[in-house]
C-alpha cells in the first residue's frame, strides 16, 4: 500500500450525506400526486401536478398515481377519470363520508395510512391552503422531508428528488434533497407548472383503500362552508394578459396607472410584494413566488426590479416587458423587451397608443 | 388561559428603499423585524387573554440577538419571553425546527401550566414554507388549524372553540377542542401599540434564555443538519437567459416609444394583436 | 402611579447615548426615548468618529465598537467641472496603536453604543416619541409625556438629545426651530465594493482609511461640501447644501450627488460599485451664533439639537458626544450634592463646554457660517473656476514663456474680483478663521 496522506475527516454534514437510504424506504416506489377535490371540483394545481409527475414517473420509469379522497359520489370517480386523462397510470380511491369536507385530522390519518401501505418514493401537493395544511402533518407523521414552493422537479442521477425553489429572500435559488427519508414531498404553487395536454380516453387502474375513520373521535367539527362572492376575486392566475406595478411607480396612487393600462388590455393588474407590504394594494393582487404565479401571454411590469421572487412568478408569460429606468435591473434577465424610461410617464402613453391600436383594429373588423 | 405565540425574527423586506433617481432597490442595512403574520397571532392571543383573563407566552428559536424580536413582543404586552437558542440547532430545516420547538413549548407548559392554544403566523417571509407550525402540532398532539382568519368564539369550560378558516373559494366555519395550534392569516387583527407601562416592563425584563439542554431537547440527533431529512444541496442564481431584453430606446414623445413598443410586440407575436382585440372586445 | 426618574434623555444618538451612557454608569436611574425602531434608525452621518472624545467616555471602546477604517490620508479638493486642485496628507504616524479617526457606520454603531447604554443599566424605549414637555406651576421641566398609552413619566431632569429638527425643545419655547440658513441638507448614498478594490483605488492596506472632502462647482453656486469617505468593503458618497440655498436655487440634493458622481475625479472611484443605501439628513450650520440657551430648570439640550457642529472641520459627532458627556457630568455632580436641577447648578455644563474645545472651535469659526453664504458665488463659483484654470495653465506645457502664463493667471483673477476684492476675500476669510 503507498504512502497516501490520510484524508481529512469530512465535516459533519457531509457525513451525513454520504449516508445510504435505509433499507426499509428502497422498496418505496412511484410518484403520487395528491388531488385536491373540495365539494366536486378539483383544484387545476393538482393537473399541474400530474403533469410534473408524469415527466418524473418517465424519467424513474415508474408508475403515476393519482390520489383521491373525499366523501363517496361527490365527484372522486370524475376526479379519477380526470386524472388518467391528466397522465395518471393508476389511482388511488379512498372514500368515507367523514371526507367530505376538509379537516386536517382525518386527511392526514387517511394519507399517512396509504402511504405505509403503498410506499411512494415521490408524493407532490398543491401549496393551496388545503395542501399546505396537508403536506405539513403528514410530513411531520412521517418524519419525511418537505420542500415547499417548488419552481422545479427533476431527477438526479441517483434517482433522487432534485426540488428547486428560491432562497435568501428570493435573490437566488437553491435545489433540495431529502436523502435518507422516503416519500420525498414536495408542494409546488398553482400555475408554476403548465397545464398537461389532456389525453382523451385514456384510463388506468384504481386501487381502493378502506380507511378506517369514526367521526366521534375527529375532534374539528365544520359548522358550516361560507362561499365568497364572485366579485371580490380577481382572475390573476389565469389572465391573458397581465399589467403590474412595483415600488418604481413612487407611490400608491400611481397603481391606476396600471390599472387604466390593464383595462384597455382587457387584462388584469396586480403588483409586487413590497407593494403590498406597503399597504399600497391587497394581498391578491400579489404576483410572485408568495403571491399569485401568472401565465399570461402578455405581461407588462412597470417599475418592478425583478428579484426572484417576482421572477418565478412571471416566468410562465408569453411576452414579458419592462419598463424601468434602471438598466441593470434584474428583470430585465427575463424580459423580452425592455423600456428604459419611467413608468409613471411612459404607462399613460402606452394606454393611450393601446387603446389607439386596438380600437381602430376593431373598428376595422366591424367595418370589414 | 395560557396561550403560547411563536415568532420568528427576520430581514425586513419592506424596509426595502428605492433610489429616486436610479430607481433601484436599496437592500443593505435592512434591520431585522418580527415576522408580520406573527402579529396577527400575537395580537390575536392578546386580544383573547384580555377577554377570558391568563398569559401570553411568546417563543422564538433564534440566534442570540434574536432577544430583540422578543423584546418587541414584550411591548406589545405580551407576559413572558423565552429565547430557545443553541449551536445545535444551527442548519435545522423545518421538520428540526418543529422538533426543538414543540419541547421548548412542552417546557413552558412544564414551567408556566400547558398552554390552550399555541399560535403561530401563516408563514414566514423569509422561508414561506408554512412547515413549522403543523410540524408542532402534530408533535404535540394539538388539534391543528390553519389558515384562520377570525376566531369566532372561545368556550374555555366546554374546552371548544369556534374559527373561521380559509379554503379555496370561500370559508369553513369550525368548531375544535382545545387545546389547538392555530396559525393566523394576515389582515385578521392589527397589532396594537403597546401602552407604556408594557414597553417599561419590556425593557426591564429578563428573557428566559433555553440551550437545547434547558428546554429539554434531549434528541440532538434530532436538531440542526441531523435532524433535518432535507439538505440544501446548491445555492445559485438563475441561468440569464441567452438572449437580453430587446431595447425600445425612449424617444422624446412618449407617444413614440409607446408605437414603437407595440410595434415589436406584435412583430414578435402576430397573435397578439387578436387577442388583444377579442380581450378588449370583452369575448 | 406615574413612574419617575433621576433622568429622562430624549434621543437615542451619539449626544443621548453619551449622557445616557455615563448617568447610568454612574448609578443614576436613567430612562432613554428614541422615537426610531432602534438607536441609529434616524441618524444618517458621513461618518467619522473621533477617537479621542470616545475614549473619553467608554476607553476601551476599540475591543468591541464595529469600526470601519482608521483613516490615515485626508484630501481636500477645490472642484470645477472638470478638474480638482487638491491637497493631501498621508502620514503613516496615522497608523498607530489607538488611531485618532475613523470611519463608521452609523446603524451599527449606534446600535453598539446603545447596547452599551443598556448594558450601563439605562432602560431604553424604543419606538417611543417624547409628544411634550411638562412643567410645574414654577415652570421647571419634570417629565416629558410620551405617544404611548399612559406615556407620562417624570424625572429630575431632561436631557434633550432631540437631534437638528427635534420639536421637543421649541414647542416648550426653550428655544427657536432651526431657521432655514442655519440648517444644510446632506444626502449620501453607501456604494458598496471588494475590501481589495477600495483598497487597490485608494492605495491603502488592510485596516487603513481615506477621507476626500471637496468644495467647488459641485454644489452649484451654493454653500456646500461633498465627501467619500472609504469604510471596509463601501464607499460613502455624499454632498449637501443649506436648506435655504436649495430653497432659492431650485436644485435638489440629489441631482448634485448624481453630478458630482459623474465628475471625472470621482466616477472612477466608485467604478463597478453597487448602490445599496440611500439616506438623507440635516446637519445644524448656524455655528456659534446660533447656539440656543444650553439649561434651564429641570432640563439641558445637547448635540445638534443645541448646534453644536463644527461644519467648517466636519467635526459634530464629537461635538455632540462631548455636549453629552458634560452635560452628564454636571447632573451626576448636582445629584451627588443632593442639590436641585435649577438653571443655575446645570449651568455647570455650559461653563464645561465654553471651557473646552467645543465652544472654543465655534467661536473661533462663529463668522464663517455667514461670511461663506454671503459670499457663496464667489467661493464656491468663481475662485474654483479660477483655481482649476490657473493650475491648467500652470501646468500646461505649450510653449509660452512662463512669465506670461503667470500674468495671465494674476489677470484673471484680477478681473474676476478686482484686487479689493481679492484682497477683501482674503482678509475677511482669514479672520473669519481666526
Amino acid at each position: 500500500m503507498s504512502d497516501t496522506p490520510a484524508p481529512a475527516a469530512p465535516a459533519p454534514a457531509r457525513a451525513a450525506m454520504k449516508k445510504e437510504l435505509p433499507e426499509r424506504f428502497k422498496a418505496y416506489r412511484n410518484v403520487w400526486v395528491i388531488v385536491e377535490l373540495e365539494r366536486g371540483q378539483v383544484h387545476p394545481v393538482s393537473w399541474e401536478l400530474m403533469g410534473e409527475g408524469r415527466k418524473l414517473a418517465d424519467k424513474l420509469g415508474v408508475e403515476l398515481a393519482a390520489v383521491v379522497v373525499g366523501a363517496p359520489g361527490a365527484g372522486t370517480r370524475e376526479a379519477i377519470a380526470e386524472g388518467f386523462v391528466y397522465g395518471a397510470d393508476l389511482a388511488y380511491l379512498v372514500e368515507n363520508p367523514i371526507l367530505a369536507e376538509y379537516r386536517n385530522e382525518p386527511y392526514t390519518k387517511t394519507l399517512t395510512d396509504l402511504v405505509d401501505t403503498h410506499k411512494p418514493e415521490i408524493l407532490l401537493l398543491g401549496a393551496t391552503n388545503l395542501g399546505r395544511d396537508l403536506a405539513g402533518s403528514v410530513a411531520t407523521t412521517l418524519l419525511t422531508g418537505l420542500t415547499a414552493d417548488c419552481t422545479e422537479l427533476a431527477v438526479a442521477a441517483d434517482k433522487s428528488l432534485a426540488a428547486t425553489r428560491p432562497t435568501f429572500g428570493g435573490s437566488l435559488l437553491c435545489t433540495i434533497y431529502t436523502l435518507n427519508t422516503r416519500p420525498q414531498m414536495a408542494t409546488v404553487r398553482p400555475r408554476v407548472m403548465p397545464t398537461p395536454t389532456r389525453q382523451e380516453g385514456r384510463t388506468g387502474r384504481v386501487v381502493e383503500h378502506p380507511i378506517d375513520l369514526k367521526e366521534e373521535s375527529i375532534v374539528t367539527k365544520v359548522l358550516s362552508f361560507l362561499p365568497d362572492r364572485a366579485s371580490h376575486k380577481s382572475n390573476l392566475a389565469f389572465a391573458d394578459v397581465v399589467v403590474a406595478g412595483g415600488l418604481g411607480l413612487q407611490g400608491a396612487e400611481n397603481l391606476q396607472l396600471v390599472r387604466a393600462l390593464a383595462d384597455v388590455l382587457g387584462g388584469e393588474w396586480g403588483c409586487s410584494r413590497p407593494c403590498v407590504q406597503k399597504g399600497w394594494a391587497p394581498a391578491e393582487r400579489q404576483i410572485g413566488q408568495t403571491g399569485k404565479t401568472i401565465r399570461p401571454k402578455l405581461y407588462i411590469a412597470a417599475g418592478i426590479s425583478g428579484a426572484i421572487q417576482h421572477r418565478v412568478g412571471v416566468e410562465g408569460a408569453d411576452l414579458i416587458v419592462a419598463i424601468n429606468t434602471d438598466r441593470n435591473a434584474p428583470i430585465l434577465d427575463f424580459a423580452h423587451f425592455a423600456v428604459a424610461t419611467d413608468a409613471i410617464r411612459f404607462l399613460p402613453a402606452l394606454t393611450e397608443a393601446f387603446r389607439a391600436r386596438v380600437s381602430a383594429h376593431t373598428s376595422d373588423r366591424l367595418a370589414g | 388561559m395560557h396561550f403560547v405565540v411563536c415568532i420568528k425574527q427576520v430581514p425586513d423586506s419592506a424596509q426595502i428603499r428605492v433610489h429616486p433617481v436610479t430607481n433601484t432597490i436599496m437592500r443593505q442595512g435592512v434591520p431585522t423585524i418580527i415576522n408580520p403574520y406573527d402579529l396577527f397571532a400575537l395580537e390575536t392571543a392578546l386580544r383573547l387573554r384580555d377577554e377570558q383573563g391568563g398569559e401570553v407566552t411568546v417563543l422564538t428559536m433564534g440566534p442570540p440577538s434574536a432577544e430583540d424580536a422578543l423584546r418587541k413582543a414584550l411591548t406589545f404586552g405580551a407576559d413572558r419571553a423565552v429565547l430557545l437558542t443553541d449551536r445545535f440547532f444551527a442548519g435545522s430545516d423545518t421538520l428540526a425546527t418543529s422538533y426543538a420547538l414543540a419541547q421548548a413549548i412542552r417546557k413552558i407548559g412544564e414551567t408556566w401550566g400547558a398552554p390552550d392554544i399555541v399560535f403561530a403566523g401563516k408563514q414566514t417571509i423569509d422561508g414561506d414554507t408554512a412547515q413549522v407550525g403543523p410540524g408542532i402540532a402534530r408533535r404535540l398532539g394539538l388539534n391543528q388549524l390553519t389558515y384562520i382568519s377570525k376566531i369566532a368564539g372561545l368556550d374555555p369550560a366546554a374546552g371548544t372553540i369556534d374559527l373561521e378558516r380559509r379554503a379555496e373559494g370561500g370559508t369553513q366555519v369550525l368548531r375544535s377542542a382545545l387545546p389547538c395550534l392555530v396559525t393566523m392569516l394576515e389582515g385578521s387583527a392589527e397589532i396594537r401599540r403597546g401602552a407604556f407601562a408594557d414597553a417599561l416592563r419590556a425593557a426591564r425584563a429578563e428573557i428566559a434564555t433555553w440551550s437545547a439542554a434547558a428546554a429539554g431537547v434531549d434528541d440532538l440527533q434530532k436538531c440542526g443538519l441531523r435532524g433535518s431529512p432535507t439538505v440544501v444541496k446548491r445555492v445559485f442564481a438563475p441561468t440569464p437567459r441567452a438572449e437580453k431584453a430587446k431595447a425600445i430606446e425612449p424617444k422624446p414623445r412618449a407617444k413614440e416609444t409607446a408605437e414603437d413598443l407595440i410595434a415589436a410586440l406584435f412583430e414578435a407575436k402576430p397573435a397578439l394583436a387578436a387577442d388583444l382585440e377579442r380581450l378588449a372586445a370583452g369575448l | 402611579m406615574v413612574e419617575k426618574f433621576d433622568c429622562i434623555v430624549v434621543g437615542a444618538g451619539m449626544s443621548g447615548n453619551a449622557a445616557a451612557y455615563i448617568l447610568a454608569k454612574r448609578g443614576l436611574s436613567v430612562l432613554q426615548l428614541e422615537r426610531g425602531e432602534y438607536s441609529g434608525s434616524k441618524n444618517v452621518q458621513g461618518a467619522i468618529m473621533y477617537a479621542d472624545m470616545l475614549e473619553a467616555i467608554i476607553p476601551d471602546f476599540r475591543e468591541d465598537a464595529p469600526l470601519e477604517r482608521h483613516l490615515i490620508e485626508q484630501r481636500f479638493w477645490m472642484m470645477n467641472g472638470a478638474a480638482h486642485t487638491g491637497m493631501h496628507y498621508r502620514s503613516d504616524a496615522f497608523n498607530e496603536a489607538k488611531p485618532n479617526r475613523y470611519t463608521i457606520l452609523r446603524s451599527q454603531f449606534d446600535k453598539w453604543f446603545s447596547r452599551k447604554v443598556r448594558e450601563a443599566g439605562a432602560l431604553v424605549l424604543t419606538e417611543t416619541t417624547a409628544l411634550e414637555l411638562i412643567f410645574d406651576a414654577y415652570g421647571a421641566c419634570v417629565g416629558v409625556r410620551t405617544d404611548r398609552e399612559g406615556g407620562i413619566v417624570h424625572a429630575d431632569v431632561v436631557v434633550l438629545a432631540e437631534g437638528v429638527n427635534g420639536l421637543l425643545g421649541s414647542r416648550a419655547g426653550l428655544r427657536a426651530p432651526p431657521k432655514p440658513d442655519h440648517v444644510a441638507l446632506a444626502v449620501k448614498e453607501m456604494h458598496f465594493l471588494p475590501a481589495e478594490t477600495i483598497e487597490s483605488r485608494f492605495n491603502v492596506h488592510g485596516d487603513e482609511g481615506v477621507v476626500i472632502e471637496a468644495v467647488g462647482t459641485i454644489s452649484g453656486g451654493m454653500t456646500g461640501m461633498g465627501f467619500v469617505y472609504t469604510n471596509k468593503e463601501c464607499l460613502s458618497v455624499g454632498i449637501g447644501c443649506l436648506v435655504s440655498d436649495f430653497a432659492r436655487s431650485g436644485q435638489t440634493p440629489h441631482g448634485l450627488l448624481e453630478a458630482f458622481k459623474a465628475h471625472p475625479s470621482i466616477k472612477p472611484l466608485i467604478e463597478g460599485s453597487e448602490v445599496k443605501e440611500y439616506a438623507a439628513h440635516l446637519i445644524p450650520e448656524g455655528g456659534y451664533k446660533a447656539v440656543p440657551q444650553l439649561c434651564g430648570d429641570g432640563w439641558v439640550v445637547v448635540g445638534d439639537a443645541a448646534q453644536l457642529n463644527n461644519a467648517i472641520h466636519r467635526e459634530g459627532s464629537n461635538l455632540a458626544m462631548t455636549s453629552g458627556r458634560f452635560a452628564a457630568e454636571a447632573i451626576f455632580q448636582i445629584k451627588s450634592r443632593r442639590e436641585k436641577m435649577t438653571k443655575d447648578n446645570l449651568s455647570r455644563y455650559p461653563k464645561a463646554l465654553h471651557d473646552s474645545f467645543v465652544m472654543k472651535d465655534l467661536r473661533k469659526y462663529r463668522d464663517m457660517p455667514a461670511l461663506l453664504h454671503t459670499n457663496s458665488r464667489n467661493f464656491f463659483l468663481t475662485y474654483p473656476e479660477l483655481v482649476a484654470k490657473a493650475m491648467e495653465n500652470f501646468l500646461r506645457v505649450d510653449g509660452t514663456p512662463k512669465r506670461e502664463t503667470e500674468a495671465k493667471i494674476f489677470s484673471a483673477f484680477r478681473k474676476a474680483r478686482g484686487f479689493t476684492g481679492l484682497f477683501g476675500d482674503a482678509f475677511k476669510l482669514a479672520r473669519a478663521w481666526r
